[in-house]
C-alpha cells in the first residue's frame, strides 16, 4: 500500500467530499481525509477552504495526523489569518505535552505560522520551551526565536528572547549551542549594528569547545560565526587557527570551506616570519585539492573560492597545477573554472606543461571551453614573458586549423599580445590577414581592425583591408565602428597621401550618419584634431601607449578582501559583494580582513589604509601614466566651439604639402557640420584605442560594484580628511622654516598619518601637525600627550621648566619627543625631533659683563668645539641669520683676520649657552670655520651645534 | 521536481522566497543549457536557485540571501542519501508513494534553513514508514539526536562482536596522447561494517609516516597521506595533535575515513592504443593492455573502453584474451577481461566501417578509460596495523581487514 492513491481524485465535488470525511467520527477516516488534503496541497491545489475542518483535527493523539495538520497550518495560515487564531490554544497545550517530540513539533510549527496577530500568544510557550529540560526542545526553540524575529523583531527584543538565546551559547548540549549560534547569526545579519554576537574571548572559547562536539552542520554555523570575530592580537589569532585546523579533515566539504574561511581571515594577523604562518599555508593546500574530488557542484563552489584564494595567497597552491588539469568528463562549469585557475597558477616553471594542456583543450569540441582555452593561451603569453613566443606559435597552429571560432578567438588574444609586446611578433600579421574574411564576430573583427590600424605602415594593403570593412559600416557593432574609425585615422596619419578619401568617409560616417554618442564624439575629436593641428594629431593618436599589464582580470583588492570573508557563500561563487545581489543589505557593513600584527608590508599589507591607497592592478599599468598622457594633450583648441579658421590651421601645419588638399576639404566639411559642437573631451574616447577591449571593460566595469558603499559618516567620501591643526599663520621672515616631515606613517597607525614641524612664533613653541586620515572611516576623539621629555614640552600648557636635565641622559637625542595621539581607533605612538632652536627664548641676550663672567665661570671641561664646514658667510650675515633664531651676538672682535663672534642663547628651561663663533676672512669668501660652546649642561651642546649648522647653512 | 520541472514536493523553510518563483527555474535552466553555460547556481532577480540532479529528479533550493553555497550543496546531497536509504530509490514514484514521510523527514532534516539531524540511521529510529502504527506516547526522541554522539544509539546488541574493515584504493590517472602521465593520485577509503554491542571505543592504527615520525618508530614501509578526511565520529582534534584515529563507530556500514596520496604511481594497467581513421572508409583500432603490477596479483573484471566515431558500423574484433563488444549508444568498444594476471600483455584489434558521407558534426576526443579491481593489494602499501576495541562490558571482538585496489578516474587520451 502506498500513499500515491491519495493523489487520485474524484474531481467532482471533491472539496465537499473531503469536508464530510474530515468531520467523520472515525479516526481512521479522518486521517485518510487529511492525507488526501495534503496530497492535494502538494500538487498545488487550493484546499484552503477546508481550513476550519482541518484545524478541528488538530487535537489528536495521533502523532502522524498531528504533523499533517501542522503542515497544513503552515501552508494556509497566512491566507486565513483570522482562523489561524483557532490553532493557538492547541499550540499552547502542545508546548506542555509530556512528550518532547510534541513540544518540539509545536514550537517548530508555531514559528512557521507567519501571522503577526498570533505571535504574541506564542511568547509564553516559547519562553518555556527555551528553558525546556529536553535538549531537542531547546534546540528547536532556539531556531524559533529567529523565526519570530523575522516576523516581529520588536516583539522578540521586548520579550528578552535575545538574551535567552545568548545564554544558550553556554548550553551544555552542543546541538543547542549550534542552533543558538545559527539563530543569533541570522538575526545579527539583519541588524548589523546590534552587537548581538558580542564575541569576546570567553564566548569564542565556548564556541571552539562546542565545535569539537556538534554535528557537521553545527560546525558550519560555528565556523561561519567565528569568521566574524576579529582577534585582539596575533597570539589569539594563532590559537584560534590551531583549534580550527583539525576541521580541515572533515568529510563534509562545507565544513572544510568554512574552516578555510576562518583560517584565511585570521592568517592576516599572523606575522609572516612566524613559523606557524608557514605551517598553516602548507596545511591549507591538501584539503583544497581534495575538494576537487567532491560532487561537481561542490567542486564548482570550491573552484570559485580557490580562484579567490590564489589571488590573495598564490603561494598556497603554486605547486598544485596538475590537479587543475581538465578531465574529459568534467561538467563544463568545472572545466571553465579549472582553466581560470590554471592561468592564475601559470609561471615560468610550469608553463610548458600548461601550454601543452591548453593546446589539447583547444582542439576539443565544446565551443565555450575551446574559446576559453585559446584565450588562456594568450593570457599565458602576457603573463609569462618567456613563453610568449611559444604561445604565439601555438596560436598560429590553431589558426591553421581554420576552425572558425578558434581563429576568431586567437585573433582577439593576439591583439592583446601585440599590446603587451609591441613590434615583436608582427611577422604573424600576414597569417592573420588571410583569415580576415572568416571573421564574423564583432570582437574578432574589432581586434583585427585594431591590428591593421596599429601596424598600418607595415601592411601594404592596409587601406584596402580597412576600406572593405567600411562598406557595411552601419551594420557593424559599435565596437567595430569605433575601432574602424580609430584605425583609419591612424592609417591616415601614417600614409596621408593615399588615404584622404578614406578618412573623410569614415569621419562623416561616424559624425553625421551615426547617432551613437561615443562614435560621434570620437569622430569629432579626431576631426578637430586633424583639422587644427595634424602634427599634434599625430603625436596624440600615434603616441606610444602604456603596455597592458600581466593580470588583466584580477579582482580589485578591496573586493577581494571582502570576498575572502565570504568564502563558501554565494558571494564567493558570484565574485560579487553580497550587497550587489541581496536585497536590504545595502546598509550592511562590508566585511574586511583584519590588519596584520607586524608593520604593514607593501603589497601584502592588509592594512585598510594601505590597501586603499594602493593603485589596484588594472589593465593600464599605472593610472598616472594614462592621466599624464591625457594631460599632455593640448586641449586649448577644443575650448573654442565651432571650427577654427582655416588659416590658423594652415599655419600650424608642419606637413602642409602633404595635407593641404585633404585639409581644405576637411575644414570644409567641418563647416557643414552641426554648428554647436560639444567641446568636452571624454576620457573614455581619448583612451579609445583600447576602448571596446574586454579586458579593459572588466577592469573598469568592476569599479562601481567595488566602491566601498557606506562610510559611517556622511560627507567623508574623500579618503583624505585633513585636520590641519596648524593654520596659516605667517612665518617671521628669515626664520628657519623646515618642511613638515612624516612622523607617523599611515601604515603604522591604521591609516592615520601625522606629519609635522616645530616652529617658534612670537615666543611660543608651536608644534604644527598635519593629521591625514588615510583610512576608510572617520577618526574622532583625538587627544595628544607627550612623554616626559628633556625640556618638559607639554601640549598647550604654559612652558614650564619642570625637568632639569639629568646628566646621564644621552642615548636618545635630547630633543626627542615621544608623542601619543589617540583617536577612536587606537592610540598611536611616535617620536619626533624638534630643533632645539625652538627652545631659544627671546630674552636670550646676555649682558656683556655677565657673558664674560659666565664664560670664565663655566669650567673648561664643559666646553665643546665643533667644526663647521662649507659655510661661506661673513660674520654679519651669520649674526643676522642666527638672531632670527634667538641666538644673539654680544660682541665681535677680529684677531689675525679671523672674526670672533660671542653669542648667547637661553633655553626655555633657563639654561644659558654661550658660544664663540670663528669666521675666517679668507679669499674670496668668508668662511665660518668653528665654534666653541660653553654651557653648564654640556649635554645640550651637540644639539645647539646642530642647530647652528642648520641655521647657518639654510 | 521531476525531470520536466513539475514540483513533486516542496517545503518553504523561511517564507522569504515566493513559492511561485520556482516556475522561473525551468526556463532559466533551458536557457543556460542552450547557451552551453550550465551552472549549478542560477538566478532570477533576487532569487537564487542552487540545484543538483539525481537520476531524473531536480533538487532545487531557493534563497534570496548570501547563503552558504557549499552548505546548500552538501545538504542537497545529504537529502539524496537519506531518501535513498529510506526508499531504496529516489525517484518520482518513491516520493509520491511516501509523501507523508517525506514531509516528516524534510521537517526533521532542516529547520528555518538550518540543517538539523541528517543521519538516516538515527532518523529511522523515530520517523518510520509505518507511521500509522506509532501512537503518541510511544514515540520518543531518541536521545541520540541531541547527543554529542549523534551517530550511534545506545543499547545495540550483537551475539558475535565483529568489525569488518575494507581498505579500498582508487587510482586516478590522466595520461596524455603521447603516453606521458599528466597526473596520478590515489584516493583511499576505509570502510567499516561494525557489528559491535554497546558503545565501543575504537582505535585504528595505520602505517602512517607522520605517526611513525611522531613516535620515533621507523620500521617497515610507511605511507604519507597528503590529506585525510574523517567521518564525524572521529575525534579530529585528537588526530591533529597526535595522529591517533579514535572514535565511537556508527552501527553498520559507514565510511570511516578517506585519504589522498599524491605519489606518482605507475599506471597499473598500461594501455597503448592506435586508432587510425580513414575518412569515408574505416577505423582501425589496436589496443595493447599490459598489467604493470606484481605477478602474484590478479586484476579482475578489467574493462577497457575505447571510443569510436558515432557513425561507425559493422564492427569486427580480434582479441588475444577476453571479449570485445561494441556499445553503439556510448560510441565505444568495451573489451572485458575477467582475469588479468600481473606482468601479462594482451592485444585487441577492432575494425569498423565508416559511411562514405562524412558526418559533419564535430566530435570530441573522448579518452580510453579502464576499469579494474585488484584484491588483496593496496598500491600505496597502506596497512591496518591494529584495531583496538574497548567496550565497558569488556567483550572480545574480532576485526577483519580486506584490501582492494581499483580504478578510479582512469583516463588515457587518444590522438584521434
Amino acid at each position: 500500500m502506498t500513499d500515491s492513491k491519495y493523489f487520485t481524485t474524484t474531481k467532482k465535488g471533491e472539496i465537499f467530499e473531503l469536508k464530510a470525511e474530515l468531520n467523520s467520527d472515525k479516526k481512521e477516516k479522518k486521517k485518510e481525509a487529511v492525507k488526501k488534503v495534503i496530497a492535494s496541497m502538494t500538487v498545488g491545489k487550493d484546499v484552503s477552504a477546508l481550513f476550519p475542518d482541518v484545524v478541528n483535527c488538530m487535537q489528536t493523539d495521533n502523532l502522524e495526523l498531528k504533523k499533517l495538520v501542522y503542515l497544513y497550518l503552515m501552508n494556509y495560515a497566512k491566507s486565513q489569518p483570522d482562523m489561524a487564531i483557532m490553532a493557538v490554544n492547541t499550540f499552547v497545550k502542545d508546548c506542555e505535552d509530556p512528550n518532547p517530540l510534541i513540544r518540539a513539533l509545536a514550537v517548530r510549527t508555531m514559528g512557521c505560522i507567519r501571522v503577526d496577530k498570533i505571535t504574541e500568544y506564542l511568547c509564553e510557550p516559547l519562553r518555556k520551551c527555551l528553558k525546556d529540560e529536553d535538549p531537542y526542545v531547546r534546540k528547536t526553540a532556539a531556531v524559533c526565536v529567529a523565526k519570530l524575529h523575522d516576523i516581529n523583531a520588536q516583539l522578540v527584543e521586548d520579550q528578552g528572547f535575545l538574551d535567552t538565546l545568548k545564554d544558550l551559547i553556554s548550553d551544555s548540549n552542543p546541538m543547542v549551542v549550534a542552533n543558538a549560534v545559527a539563530a543569533l547569526s541570522e538575526i545579527a545579519e539583519s541588524h548589523p549594528n546590534s552587537n548581538l554576537l558580542d564575541l569576546n574571548p570567553q564566548t569564542i572559547n565556548k564556541l571552539l569547545t562546542a565545535l569539537n562536539e556538534c554535528t557537521e552542520w553545527g560546525q558550519i554555523f560555528i565556523l561561519d560565526c567565528l569568521a566574524n570575530y576579529t582577534p585582539r592580537d596575533d597570539r589569539e589569532s594563532q590559537s584560534i587557527c590551531e583549534r580550527v585546523t583539525p576541521r580541515l579533515s572533515h568529510a563534509n566539504s562545507a565544513v572544510v570551506l568554512s574552516a578555510v574561511k576562518v583560517l584565511m581571515k585570521f592568517m592576516e594577523m599572523l606575522p609572516k616570519d612566524l613559523d606557524y604562518y608557514g605551517t598553516l599555508l602548507k596545511k591549507l593546500a591538501p584539503p583544497l585539492v581534495t575538494l576537487l574530488s567532491a560532487e561537481p557542484e561542490l567542486q564548482y563552489v570550491a573552484l570559485r573560492n580557490i580562484n579567490l584564494i590564489v589571488q590573495r595567497r598564490p603561494e598556497i597552491l603554486k605547486h598544485e597545477m596538475k590537479v587543475f588539469f581538465v578531465k574529459y568528463n568534467d561538467p563544463i562549469y568545472v572545466k571553465l573554472e579549472k582553466l581560470d585557475i590554471m592561468i592564475r597558477l601559470a609561471s615560468q616553471a610550469n608553463i610548458a606543461q600548461v601550454l601543452a594542456e591548453l593546446k589539447e583543450y583547444a582542439t576539443e569540441v565544446d565551443v565555450d571551453f575551446v574559446r576559453k582555452a585559446v584565450r588562456a593561451i594568450g593570457r599565458c603569453a602576457i603573463k609569462v614573458e618567456q613563453s610568449a613566443e611559444r604561445c604565439v606559435s601555438t596560436l598560429l597552429d590553431l589558426i591553421q586549423t581554420k576552425v572558425n571560432y578558434v581563429v576568431q578567438e586567437a585573433i582577439v588574444v593576439i591583439k592583446d599580445i601585440f599590446r603587451k609586446y609591441p613590434n615583436k611578433y608582427e611577422s604573424v600579421i600576414a597569417t592573420l590577414c588571410e583569415n580576415l574574411d572568416s571573421l564574423d564576430e564583432p570582437e574578432a573583427r574589432a581586434a583585427m581592425i585594431w591590428i591593421v590600424g596599429e601596424y598600418a605602415e607595415r601592411i601594404d594593403n592596409a587601406d584596402e583591408l580597412l576600406e572593405s570593412f567600411l562598406e557595411g559600416f552601419h551594420d557593424e557593432s559599435t565596437q567595430v565602428q569605433l575601432q574602424l574609425l580609430t584605425a583609419i585615422v591612424k592609417l591616415f596619419l601614417k600614409k596621408p597621401t593615399e588615404t584622404q578619401e578614406l578618412v573623410q568617409q569614415v569621419l562623416s560616417l561616424a559624425t553625421q550618419d551615426s547617432d551613437n554618442p561615443d562614435l560621434r564624439d570620437r569622430g569629432y575629436i579626431y576631426w578637430r584634431l586633424l583639422s587644427t593641428d595634424p602634427v599634434a594629431a599625430k603625436e596624440v593618436v600615434l603616441a606610444e601607449k602604456p603596455l597592458i599589464s600581466e593580470e588583466t582580470d584580477l579582482i580589485e583588492p578591496t573586493l577581494l578582501e571582502e570576498l575572502i570573508c565570504h568564502i563558501g557563500t554565494l558571494a564567493s561563487v558570484y565574485h560579487k559583494p553580497p550587497s550587489a545581489f541581496v536585497e536590504g543589505s545595502r546598509g550592511v557593513q562590508h566585511k574586511r580582513l583584519p590588519g596584520s600584527a607586524g608593520s604593514g608590508e607593501s603589497v601584502e599589507s592588509p592594512d585598510p589604509g594601505a590597501a586603499a591607497t594602493e593603485t589596484p592592478p588594472a589593465v593600464i599599468p599605472s593610472q598616472g601614466d594614462l592621466l599624464g598622457d591625457l594631460l599632455n594633450l593640448d586641449l586649448t583648441p577644443t575650448t573654442t566651439t565651432g571650427p577654427p579658421p582655416p588659416t590658423t590651421s594652415g599655419m600650424q601645419m608642419g606637413a602642409m604639402d602633404l595635407l593641404s588638399g585633404g585639409l581644405d576639404s576637411l575644414v570644409g566639411l567641418l563647416h557643414q557640420g552641426p554648428p554647436s559642437l560639444s567641446a568636452s573631451p571624454s576620457t573614455t574616447t581619448l583612451g579609445g584605442d583600447i576602448g571596446g577591449n574586454p579586458a579593459m571593460g572588466a577592469a573598469f566595469g568592476a569599479a562601481p560594484a567595488t566602491m566601498p558603499a557606506s562610510f559611517n559618516a556622511p560627507g567623508s567620501g574623500g579618503l583624505d580628511d585633513l585636520f590641519d591643526l596648524g593654520g596659516g599663520v605667517g612665518m617671521p621672515m628669515g626664520a628657519l622654516n623646515p618642511p613638515k616631515a612624516v612622523w607617523l606613517p599611515a601604515m603604522k597607525a591604521k591609516g592615520l598619518e601625522i606629519s609635522g614641524v616645530f616652529v617658534r612664533r612670537a615666543g611660543v613653541i608651536q608644534m604644527e601637525m598635519t593629521l591625514t586620515n588615510k583610512a576608510m572611516s572617520v577618526m574622532t576623539d583625538f587627544a595628544i600627550q607627550f612623554n616626559r621629555n628633556s625640556f618638559g614640552l607639554a601640549p598647550a600648557g604654559p612652558l614650564q621648566i619642570l625637568t632639569p636635565l639629568s646628566p646621564n641622559q644621552s642615548i636618545e637625542p635630547l630633543n626627542n619627543l615621544q608623542v601619543a595621539v589617540k583617536n577612536n581607533i587606537d592610540v598611536f605612538y611616535f617620536s619626533c625631533q624638534y630643533p632645539i632652536s625652538m627652545l631659544f627664548v627671546e630674552d636670550g641676550k646676555m649682558e656683556r659683563q655677565v657673558f664674560l663672567a659666565t664664560w670664565k665661570d663655566i669650567p673648561n671641561d664643559n666646553e665643546s668645539q665643533f667644526q663647521i664646514k662649507d659655510c661661506h658667510l661673513n660674520s654679519d650675515a651669520a649674526s643676522n641669520k642666527l638672531q632670527s633664531s634667538n641666538i644673539f651676538t654680544i660682541a665681535k672682535r677680529t684677531v689675525e683676520g679671523q672674526d670672533m663672534l660671542y653669542q648667547s642663547m637661553k633655553l626655555t628651561n633657563g639654561i644659558w649657552v654661550l658660544a664663540e663663533l670663528r669666521v675666517q676672512a679668507g679669499n674670496p669668501n668668508y668662511t665660518v670655520s668653528s665654534i666653541s660652546l660653553k654651557c653648564r649642561a654640556p649635554e645640550v651642546s651637540q644639539c645647539v651645534f646642530q642647530n647652528y649648522e642648520a641655521v647657518l647653512k639654510n | 521536481m521531476t525531470g520536466s520541472c513539475k514540483v513533486l514536493i516542496c517545503r518553504n523553510y523561511k517564507g522569504d522566497v515566493d513559492m511561485a518563483e520556482i516556475d522561473r527555474f525551468l526556463p532559466l535552466l533551458m536557457q543556460h543549457e542552450e547557451e552551453g553555460l550550465l551552472c549549478p547556481v542560477l538566478s532570477h532577480g533576487k532569487v537564487h536557485f542552487m540545484w543538483i540532479k539525481h537520476s531524473n529528479l531536480y533538487l532545487v533550493s531557493t534563497t534570496n540571501k548570501n547563503s552558504n553555497a557549499s552548505l546548500v550543496y552538501s545538504f542537497l546531497y545529504k537529502i539524496v542519501e537519506v531518501f535513498t536509504e529510506y526508499f531504496k530509490e529516489l525517484e518520482e514514484e518513491s516520493i509520491q508513494d511516501n509523501f507523508v514521510v517525506v514531509y516528516e523527514l524534510l521537517d526533521e532534516l532542516m529547520d528555518f534553513g538550518f540543517p538539523q539531524t541528517t543521519d538516516s540511521k538515527i532518523l529511522q529510529e523515530y520517523i518510520t514508514q509505518e507511521g500509522a502504527k506509532l501512537e503518541v506516547g510511544k514515540s520518543k526522541v531518541p536521545t541520540t539526536v541531541t547527543n554529542a554522539v549523534s551517530w550511534r544509539s545506545e543499547g545495540i546488541k550483537y551475539k558475535k562482536n565483529e568489525v569488518f574493515i575494507d581498505v579500498i584504493e582508487s587510482i586516478n590517472v590522466l595520461v596524455n596522447a603521447n603516453g606521458s602521465v599528466m597526473s596520478s593520485d590515489i584516493v583511499g577509503s576505509i570502510k567499516l561494517k561494525t557489528m559491535l554491542s554497546g558503545m565501543p571505543e575504537l582505535r585504528l592504527g595505520l602505517n602512517d609516516r607522520v605517526l611513525f615520525g611522531l613516535t620515533g618508530r621507523d620500521k617497515g614501509k610507511t605511507v604519507v597521506m597528503e590529506d585525510v578526511k574523517f567521518h564525524q565520529c572521529v575525534r579530529l582534534s585528537r588526530f591533529d595533535s597526535d595522529r591517533t584515529i579514535s572514535f565511537i563507530p556508527p552501527d553498520g556500514e559507514s565510511e570511516l575515513m578517506s585519504y589522498r596520496i599524491n605519489t606518482h604511481v605507475k599506471p597499473l594497467i598500461w594501455i597503448e592504443s592506435v586508432i587510425e581513421k580513414f575518412s569515408h572508409s574505416r577505423v582501425e583500432i589496436m589496443v595493447k593492455a599490459k598489467g604493470q603490477f606484481k605477478k602474484q596479483s590478479v586484476a579482475n573484471n578489467v574493462e577497457v573502453r575505447v571510443p569510436v566515431p558515432s557513425d561507425a558500423d559493422s564492427p569486427k574484433f580480434k582479441t588475444s584474451t577476453g571479449q570485445a563488444k561494441y556499445v553503439p549508444e556510448k560510441n565505444m568498444v568495451v573489451w572485458t577481461i575477467k582475469s588479468f594476471p600481473g606482468g601479462k600483455e594482451f592485444l585487441m584489434r577492432a575494425h569498423f566501417g565508416l559511411p562514405s558521407v562524412e558526418n559533419n558534426e564535430l566530435e570530441g576526443k573522448p579518452p580510453v578509460t579502464v576499469k579494474f579491481e585488484i584484491p588483496y593489494f593496496t598500491v600505496s602499501g597502506i596497512q591496518v596495523r591494529y584495531m583496538k576495541i574497548i567496550e565497558k562490558s569488556g567483550y572480545q571482538a574480532l576485526p577483519w581487514v580486506r584490501y582492494i585496489t581499483q580504478s578510479g578516474d582512469y583516463q588515457l587520451r587518444t590522438n584521434v
